[in-house]
């Protein structure tokens, strides 16, 4: 794996609603520079939401976020998305460019990069999550864990700060979740800063630095995975636990 | 038998057909198709923007979209370009100094097919699963690159088959212009037809020019399944299982 030069994440009080829906009601996550933090819950917990705040898809209603200890809910959230990678469920790759062409975008529209540098550093991309050899067909033509893996290499390409996981494994077959979160555990050891929504109990636990578990938009409890895992302290999460483990 | 002679007298009179080909072909043909043709992209152009005002998150231009389309598609084809062409004739006189109807009839034509391209465009847009924005605008693009780069596209793409449709509905309804009055040179298939058949009382002639017709809009409708099929199927690339990941799921 390359070198990151990943950013410290924080995230202060965090609030929001839609309507009379309380999704967040003040959430508090730090991840440290280089270091991997878990968020896992029952669904509709909020954990999706709050990633989606973190990057300012959705404006918080309150708190703050910041970036190296530095505010930037008055940064441009597009320049701030840009330092933050996002991999979803569902992959969201570009189905009408190929493969290499969905790394190699941004790159050009964004970075400004020329077309042969931007293909270049996408194909590095590309053979760093081992697709080289499918850069010139279209996603629909990949496998689930290939078109995850794409979409990693989509996020790596701008060489973010952070990169967030939201549930990345959730849509894949059984027998193609391990070769992504392999993946993702590469770019932990490699020192990259990841925000990881999971229902992964066993990455969460082996991979992660701190583990989150929220429920009803509030963090319930938070810590080290041998201590949410092993001596949960609340009631809740010793619940959670025993139904999905 | 009389009867049927008289039949093929009135419609299929080859001399009548043969003497009306050729201007069929030299001066009519050329002429529909530069109406359809430059109602239809410019036709597309303005359905595109109307597709974008009807999807933006500004109350006016929703509205004003809106009203546009509800209009342009509520009026019969055949008064719009009566109204257009005529009631704005002394103002295109004056800016293009010629009496031609066609700069007219191809507004009227446009703004006809620019209400229903621009629900066309709509519909193909808002298919496009809010994914595709989600993830655009994750890697840093604006609401407007994210547009322009990855949604649009893909919804354009997905009404392929219905803009060719609005083409053909374009290429047949050009005949209308008719009702503005046209030279020699300017006449389409429908009216070289007419008028060859107000000349000789023989039917023949518009028999001919629906042949013509027929000749360009049977072939784009296949064209258009051909493609509905290709765009719901994909083009016939060959699927491989997932060499990578499997060995890794294999092995742990």
């Amino acid at each position: 794996m390359t070198e990151f030069t990943s950013g410290t994440l924080t995230g202060k009080n965090i609030h929001l609603s839609f309507g009379s829906n309380h999704v967040l009601r003040g959430i508090d996550l730090h991840v440290e520079k280089g270091t991997t933090a878990s968020v896992i819950g029952p669904s509709g917990s909020g954990k999706s939401t709050l990633l989606r705040v973190m990057n300012r898809l959705i404006e918080p209603d309150d708190g703050d976020i910041l970036l190296d200890g530095r505010s930037v809910l008055k940064d441009n959230p597009d320049e701030l998305r840009q330092r933050i990678g996002m991999v979803f469920q569902q992959f969201n790759l570009f189905p009408h460019k190929t493969v290499v062409e969905n790394v190699a975008l941004a790159l050009r529209k964004l970075k400004k990069l020329g077309k042969e540098e931007a293909h270049t550093q996408a194909m590095e991309q590309l053979d760093l999550v081992g697709l080289k050899h499918k850069a010139d067909v279209r996603p629909a033509n990949l496998s689930g864990g290939q078109q995850q893996r794409v979409a990693i290499a989509r996020a790596l390409a701008m060489r973010p700060e952070v990169m967030f996981f939201d549930e990345a494994t959730s849509a894949l077959d059984p027998e193609l979740v391990k070769g992504v979160l392999a993946l993702m555990a590469d770019l932990a050891k490699g020192g990259m800063t990841m925000v990881v929504v999971t229902h992964e109990m066993g990455f969460s636990r082996n991979v992660s630095d701190s583990v989150t578990f929220m429920d009803g938009g509030l963090v319930v409890e938070s810590g080290h995975p041998d201590q949410i895992f092993t001596e949960p302290r609340t009631e809740r999460l010793k619940s959670f636990l025993s139904d999905v483990l | 038998m009389d009867l049927l002679d008289q039949l093929a007298e009135t419609f299929l009179d080859w001399g009548e057909m043969a003497k009306v080909i050729p201007s069929l072909l030299t001066v009519g043909l050329p002429n529909t198709l530069i109406l359809a043709l430059a109602s239809g992209i410019l036709g597309s152009l303005l359905g595109l923007m109307l597709a974008l005002m009807a999807l933006s998150r500004n109350i006016v231009a929703r509205w004003a979209a809106r009203i546009y389309t509800d209009l342009f598609r509520g009026l019969p084809a055949i008064l719009v370009i009566l109204v257009i062409g005529i009631g704005l004739s002394p103002i295109a006189r004056e800016l293009t100094g010629t009496r031609n109807p066609y700069p007219l009839g191809i507004l009227a034509l446009t703004l006809i097919a620019a209400a229903y391209i621009g629900e066309i465009f709509r519909s193909g847009i808002q298919s496009v699963e809010k994914g595709q924005l989600e993830a655009s605008r994750a890697l840093g693009f604006s609401y407007g690159s994210s547009m322009r780069l990855v949604v649009v596209p893909q919804g354009i793409r997905r009404v392929l088959p219905a803009l060719v449709n609005q083409f053909i509905s374009l290429l047949k309804d050009s005949s209308l212009v008719f009702v503005l009055g046209l030279a020699a040179s300017d006449r389409e298939i429908f009216r070289i037809g007419n008028d060859a058949m107000a000349n000789t009382g023989n039917l023949s002639p518009l028999v001919a020019a629906g042949v013509v017709y027929l000749i360009m809009t049977v072939p784009l409708t296949h064209f258009v399944n051909f493609i509905d099929h290709r765009l719901r199927t994909g083009r016939p690339e060959k699927k491989e299982p997932d060499e990578l990941a499997a060995p890794i799921g294999k092995k742990a």
